[in-house]
């Protein structure tokens, strides 16, 4: 049969049956055939006294009488199979009924609550008009970010950004899915309405200046759409320098910076064995926290071997962490005394308002990213913490809520390590300090059950992995239905939003990010337009 | 079918059916068309589901008459008293009634009058008593002498062409059956291949 073009309100059958944990099964009209329908969609429900939202999460084929599978209908007689169809032979829907609007003016007041109860047998199904998304998303304002549009339709999906960015997020998927643009879209809508400031942890340099899409075209990074909004900072300042990146500041970090904690972290990557971590406390409390790692490197064969007997530790353990912080050598950004303070700087940005993206350059391997992205959020996150605190006294204003946004987030908040990094911490301690996360990862189920469980909204392009589904889906209502709609979502552009700030799981078609078109739609003015703006700017300030 | 014609007249009735004698031999509204009876009170429809023509004397029986004679119409000019002799029935089943300005697709309260004439329906009627396939029940739970499906196809098909878009006609009336038919796949696709 052919593609069906469906007007708004289009009607596609009745309820026969459900409950509210399972969703309603919709029998669908003759006229309306199954391979129409897809898994994700809308569709509004006419109850007697309330209309209900709902997501489609199962299309099945039945018959009317099992028998008539056996002896099955002449379908190639054109008439035949157009007398069976939704009568002798069905199509079926799976319904989560997820919101209700009540008929009363009250109730029209308050909005789409959460459905409680289901439509009455035979209530009409109906797909979901534009106006009913609008109803249920709202319209895009000063709040409202518009994020993309539903399945085949062309409103506008727009995600809460004051209430996105008051709990930690999520942006899930596998590899090549449209993560990296989601999350520019997510960090533009939080720039956009100034819901936040964010820092990026940027490990493959692709938000800051630019960044490349999977076919291999250019699209633009923040800083080129929003010079005066965004500062990239480098750690790898050559790198910057080859890509042509106009970098606001060079991260250096000094020896003196780096605390035991930092080394705990990296026991894995540095390849360090449990004994000689240890180690690294008995060093710090030798040396002292802000020398030891500058005095060990420094240390002669001879001191060394003073020093194993003071500290009582086995040689071969000494050799194991000498030959781990060796490593550390080799990033140039590691010198022995920063010129400048990197956390400082950081934080003169963000309390600007300015967004913060931090290009990793060449060095976009773990033990890099590991340490640099901890030892900064710690710190940023130490500052944020006292400011809060001094704000509940009342001495200071608060400060604005800051976003850090971490990729392959499961190296940082697998079980083994969430309680011992920062991200850890701020993931559970949510917005009591006005820090949250946006975690960016391909492998959700690597991430701290207890930390998944925490994130508010979480946003997934398809993951197929069945562990990763199970993860990213613990703890929501109508979990398989989701499932089925999850596993299914298309490789490109597409995804399923849900908790926290979007009142019922939505699966969008990501709105457009790399044409020209869409800088202009995200605010961007090329340079003769912000020309002629500033221009009238000037104009308007000094006309009398 | 096609305008309105006195047919016949009742000789047997009862609430579920009736039995009419045609006025000429051989005259009988087809098999599966909807006729009608009227009286002061109402108009009772059938559906005519057998035809028989047989000897008016149930004693005498008919017997082969055209040995050497060339064409059929040659025995009945030769014996003049055959028509006489012999008579055409039919018998309707009883789907409906109209009573004032209301159309029923159930049973009437009283059977057809006896020697009430029986009228052919215009296609208006026909099309008019089909909006409503209600109907249909009646037809598919009768017992029947003759196959009802035979029945019930030669119906549909019938008043099929009361519309200018038959085709759609049928695929109602074929989900209809469908409906009544849903436990018995079978029994709806001989009904469905007959509507061809």
């Amino acid at each position: 049969m052919s593609e069906q073009n469906f007007d708004e309100q289009t009607r596609l059958g009745s309820i026969i049956s459900g409950s509210l944990t399972r969703g309603v099964e919709v029998k669908l009209d003759a006229s309306i055939s199954v391979e129409d329908m897809a898994v994700g969609r809308y569709v509004a429900i006419e109850g007697e006294r309330r209309r209900f939202f709902g997501m489609i999460t199962d299309v099945s084929l039945e018959a009317i009488d099992p028998r008539a599978m056996v002896t099955p209908p002449d379908v190639s007689d054109p008439f035949i199979a157009q007398v069976v169809s939704g009568t002798t032979i069905y199509g079926k829907l799976r319904v989560l009924p997820m919101l209700t609007i009540g008929g009363d003016a009250m109730s029209i007041l308050e909005g789409p609550q959460p459905a409680k109860t289901v439509p009455t047998h035979f209530s009409e199904v109906k797909l979901a008009s534009q106006r009913d998304v609008e109803l249920v998303f709202g319209a895009e304002d000063d709040k409202r970010f518009y994020i993309g549009t539903p399945l085949d339709m062309e409103t506008k999906v727009c995600l809460d950004i004051s209430e996105f960015v008051t709990r930690s997020n999520g942006v899930f998927g596998k590899s090549g899915t449209g993560k990296t643009f989601l999350t520019r879209l997510l960090l533009v809508g939080m720039l956009q309405k100034q819901a936040a400031v964010s820092l990026v942890f940027d490990m493959h340099s692709e938000y800051g200046w630019e960044g490349r899409s999977e076919k291999g075209y250019k699209v633009k990074g923040l800083k080129q759409l929003f010079p005066s909004k965004v500062a990239v900072f480098a750690l790898d300042e050559e790198s910057s320098r080859w890509r042509k990146v106009s970098t606001d500041f060079v991260v250096k970090i000094g020896y003196d910076e780096i605390e035991p904690e930092d080394i705990d972290l990296l026991q894995q990557t540095l390849n360090l064995t449990e004994a000689s971590t240890q180690a690294v406390y008995q060093l710090a409390r030798e040396f002292g926290d802000r020398r030891w790692l500058e005095v060990v490197l420094n240390l002669t064969e001879d001191e060394s071997k003073q020093l194993i007997p003071k500290l009582n530790i086995h040689d071969s353990t000494y050799r194991n962490l000498r030959r781990g912080l060796e490593n550390l050598r080799r990033f140039p950004f590691l010198v022995p005394h920063a010129p400048d303070n990197p956390v400082k700087r950081i934080l003169e940005y963000l309390d600007r308002g300015i967004n913060v993206i931090l290009e990793f350059g060449r060095f976009d391997d773990f033990a890099a990213y590991i340490l640099v992205a901890n030892l900064l959020s710690r710190r940023i996150y130490a500052q944020y913490r006292e400011k809060a605190e001094k704000a509940m006294g009342g001495d200071v204003a608060p400060s604005h809520p800051l976003v850090i946004s971490i990729e392959e987030a499961h190296r940082f908040l697998n079980p083994e390590l969430a309680n011992r990094t920062i991200f850890g911490r701020i993931a559970r301690e949510m917005r009591k300090y006005n820090v949250t996360l946006l975690v960016i990862d391909q492998r959700p189920s690597g991430i701290d059950d207890e930390v998944m469980s925490q994130l508010g909204t979480k946003i997934t392009c398809l993951l197929d992995d069945e562990r990763d589904i199970d993860s990213v889906l613990t703890g929501v209502a109508g979990k398989s239905e989701l499932k089925s709609v999850l596993s299914k979502l298309e490789t490109k552009q597409q995804a399923l939003i849900f908790g926290h700030s979007v009142p019922m799981p939505v699966v969008i078609k990501t709105r457009e990010y790399g044409s020209a078109e869409s800088y202009k739609e995200l605010g961007f003015l090329e340079a003769a337009e912000l020309k002629r703006k500033t221009e009238k700017e000037i104009e308007d300030l000094w006309a009398p | 079918m096609g305008t309105e014609q006195r047919v016949a007249e009742v000789i047997e009735a009862s609430s579920a059916e009736f039995v009419a004698q045609c006025y000429k031999l051989d005259q009988a509204p087809p098999l599966g068309s909807l006729v009608k009876t009227k009286d002061e009170l109402r108009k009772i429809y059938g559906v005519v589901y057998n035809v028989e023509t047989h000897s008016l004397e149930p004693g005498r029986r008919v017997v082969a008459r055209g040995e050497g004679m060339e064409t059929e119409d040659e025995i009945f000019r030769a014996n003049p008293q055959l028509a006489k002799l012999l008579c055409t029935d039919f018998q309707a089943l009883v789907v409906g009634h109209r009573q004032g300005d209301g159309l029923h697709h159930y049973l009437p309260p009283k059977p057809a009058s006896i020697h009430s004439f029986v009228y052919t329906c215009q296609l208006e009627e026909v099309k008019a008593f089909t909006q409503s396939l209600d109907f249909l029940g009646l037809l598919v739970d009768a017992r029947l002498p003759i196959p009802v499906d035979e029945v019930i196809a030669a119906c549909l098909r019938c008043a099929g062409q009361a519309y200018p878009d038959s085709e759609s006609f049928l695929i109602k009336a074929g989900k209809e059956m469908a409906r009544l038919l849903s436990s018995d796949a079978r029994r709806l696709n001989s009904v469905l291949k007959r509507l061809r």
